[in-house]
């Protein structure tokens, strides 16, 4: 059982990193990024460049991902999203533009990479093996780099000045302009931010899951359900969410493996149940 | 008097006159060459990508290969060959789509799908339009009679499977088995038919429910109680290629020692990126793949194909069949080419040489033990095994 729950809260800490980004574009910009999953494949990319085919330090990788992925984030906002909302007056537009960006950056990715699973050398060898819990030491640094990433995101939204300008934002964007905080520079920093995160947590998961130009669909998939279970647009729901979806899926796997595989839909029967009861997740909307 | 004028207008009377002269005077063998459609409808995006790829490329890399040498005699005509594609995405709605254009296009000869459902979802279209087409899918079904038009591309695991446990039991002392499978059609019939192969060699079966989601990242929760049972060997029930890495990582990462397997072709990159030396030992199914049996007409297909594409696909060594397959069974019968009822009864007696072996290996279609009829390429079945970034030949084996 300690493996079990080992391998839940360290599923959980990728997780809750990994939907961290898609929450907060929400809650700034009332924006379903479905791209956030081709976000994280590119950041996953970026870093097996680097590090992989260069050799440079890992570190720099992890770098260049979350720049990388800001820029483009940042682009994004400024061309192609605060046009489509300035224009249309429909919540669908900007749905429509994220699957298309998706399926844009997915053939991109398919171009510029392959269709090969790619992976680089392990950050740290060896594996930890003590009172019942085998976890290799590379997963150790990434869920502890993931929970200081959690830790730092968070602190940076409650006491930064950037931070609160985007929490006005987010709970109210009419009084946040009426106060002087502008719209446009801090959404574009809130998208260049989620961006950055999905390029971030994608560079630091290629070390141990490795990446493949298709698997952005369902990360997008899987961010979504977590962002469901914690309440969109709510950093708290998001980092919950992650831990809920990830001890979910290490128990059911476990508890459940000689029905086959049902544990997706154990958790997806949970989830119609949980959201009829409680629409806007644990936490709802607005965060603040 | 020379001016600058002047000057550009020779110029320009230069360039169109070279290439009036190159397009009229060098009627080159191509242009007068017939063309021969060949299709490919499969997957070439999202996560089974890999599959459909390496055969898009590999019909790609020996069609442009051929053209350069002239084009293909067939009967009293040369052609050269094209190769029209479609990406079905894994959707067997796409793969209906796809079958009906190649239909539409004239085309006779198609290869592809990769999946089960696809694979299926084509007949209808196949047979009602006149189309011969080359799935690497297993289902019974698309091969045996009343259905004719379906040729198995490749070795199925239910061939493969019980003579790698044959062989892992008599050589390596295994004596239980577990088996783990992605939640979708392909990977699941193939998982029931290697428990069903693996009770028939006496083979103690400790594991054969545990599945999971084709877009699982992390396989550790997965694994953790199957590798708790600590069987002999564990069988990666039709594993992609994506996946497989992965799997072999996470199960020796929670200190799983026995052997490793699948029935399913794999690429020795993605396994050293993926497990690095974890991946020592694991043992797959690939064709003409090992120096040892291949040709240098095959080492020359490897060198093309990477110019072509940048990095070679080692589930090419399959994939490189099927095109072969279908010219040389026309040049057999050039009458085939639009008549795929002559195709049919040329592939009882065909037999040509295999350019892709050493010696003297032959190109023929089998089937007729598992299917009743001969609708399977003979495919060399070698059973691989990875070591440092390479495959080594464990054996090799046939099917009749």
């Amino acid at each position: 059982m300690e493996q079990v729950i080992a391998n839940g809260l360290y599923l959980g800490a990728q997780y809750a990193l990994i939907a961290l980004g898609l929450t907060l574009i929400f809650a700034l910009m009332n924006v379903l990024n479905f791209a956030h999953g081709q976000m994280y494949v590119l950041g996953g990319f970026i870093t097996y460049t680097v590090y992989g085919q260069l050799g440079l330090p890992f570190v720099m990788a992890l770098l260049a991902s979350g720049i990388t992925l800001a820029i483009i984030g940042a682009l994004m906002e400024k061309f192609l999203f605060r046009t489509v909302i300035r224009r249309s007056l429909r919540e669908e537009s900007t749905m429509l533009l994220a699957a298309a960006t998706a399926f844009f950056f997915d053939a991109v990715i398919l171009l510029l990479f392959g269709e090969k699973q790619r992976g680089v050398p392990k950050i740290v060898k060896g594996v930890f093996n003590e009172g019942g819990i085998i976890m290799p030491y590379d997963r150790l640094v990434v869920g502890a780099l993931a929970l200081i990433f959690i830790a730092a995101f968070v602190l940076y939204m409650q006491y930064s000045r950037v931070g609160r300008a985007m929490r006005a934002l987010a709970q109210d964007r009419v009084a946040a302009q009426l106060m002087g905080v502008k719209v446009d520079r801090y959404s574009m920093i809130g998208f260049a931010m989620g961006a950055m995160l999905a390029g971030i947590v994608g560079g630091l998961l290629v070390t141990i899951t490795g990446v493949n130009s298709g698997i952005g669909g369902p990360i997008s998939i899987k961010a979504f359900l977590m962002v469901m279970i914690g309440g969109a647009g709510v950093v708290g729901g998001a980092i919950a969410g992650g831990f809920i979806l990830g001890m979910m899926e290490s128990i059911g796997l476990t508890v459940l493996r000689q029905y086959g595989d049902v544990t997706y839909l154990a958790i997806f029967a949970a989830l119609m149940v949980f959201l009829s009861i409680r629409p806007n997740g644990l936490m709802g909307k607005p965060w603040g | 008097m020379i001016n600058r004028r002047s000057t550009l207008k020779s110029m320009v009377l230069g360039a169109v006159s070279t290439l009036a002269i190159a397009a009229v005077g060098i009627p080159s063998a191509q242009a007068e060459n017939k063309e021969l459609k060949i299709g490919f409808v499969g997957v070439t995006s999202g996560p089974a990508a890999a599959w459909g790829t390496s055969n898009v490329r590999s019909m790609q890399t020996r069609a442009a290969w051929l053209n350069e040498k002239g084009g293909v005699k067939i009967g009293d005509d040369t052609y050269n060959i094209n190769i029209v594609t479609f990406d079905d995405q894994k959707d067997p709605k796409r793969a209906i789509a796809g079958m009906e254009k190649m239909a539409q296009e004239g085309i006779h000869y198609v290869v592809g799908p990769n999946v089960d459902d696809g694979a299926a979802a084509v007949r209808p279209v196949a047979e009602a339009n006149g189309i011969i087409y080359f799935p690497y899918a297993f289902p019974k079904a698309l091969y045996q009679k009343p259905a004719s038009n379906a040729v198995l591309g490749m070795i199925a695991n239910y061939q493969s499977g019980p003579a790698i446990y044959k062989y892992l039991k008599e050589n390596k002392g295994v004596k239980t088995i577990a088996f783990v499978a992605a939640n979708e059609s392909d990977p699941l019939s193939q998982r029931d038919s290697g428990v069903e192969a693996a009770k028939a060699l006496g083979l103690d079966v400790v594991a054969q429910n545990d599945t999971y989601q084709n877009d699982t990242r992390d396989f550790t929760p997965v694994l953790t109680p199957i590798v708790a049972l600590k069987p002999d060997l564990l069988v990666l029930s039709g594993v992609a290629p994506a996946n497989a890495p992965l799997l072999i990582r996470a199960a020796r990462e929670l200190g799983f020692e026995g052997l490793i397997s699948t029935e399913t072709a794999q690429d020795a990159k993605v396994l050293e990126e993926g497990a690095g030396e974890y991946a020592n030992g694991f043992i797959s199914v690939g064709g003409a793949s090992t120096p040892e049996i291949a040709s240098d007409e095959m080492k020359e297909f490897v060198a093309r194909y990477t110019k072509m594409f940048g990095e070679y696909n080692d589930e090419s060594n399959t994939k490189v069949y099927a095109l072969e397959y279908i010219i040389d069974t026309l040049k057999a019968n050039p009458a085939a080419i639009n008549n795929v009822d002559e195709f049919k009864k040329t592939m009882d007696t065909f037999s040509a040489p295999n350019p892709f072996l050493k010696g003297d290996a032959k190109l023929s279609y089998v089937g007729a033990t598992s299917f009743g009829q001969k609708r399977q390429l003979a495919v060399p079945m070698v059973v691989n095994e990875y070591k440092d970034g390479a495959f080594q030949t464990l054996f090799v084996g046939s099917v009749d």
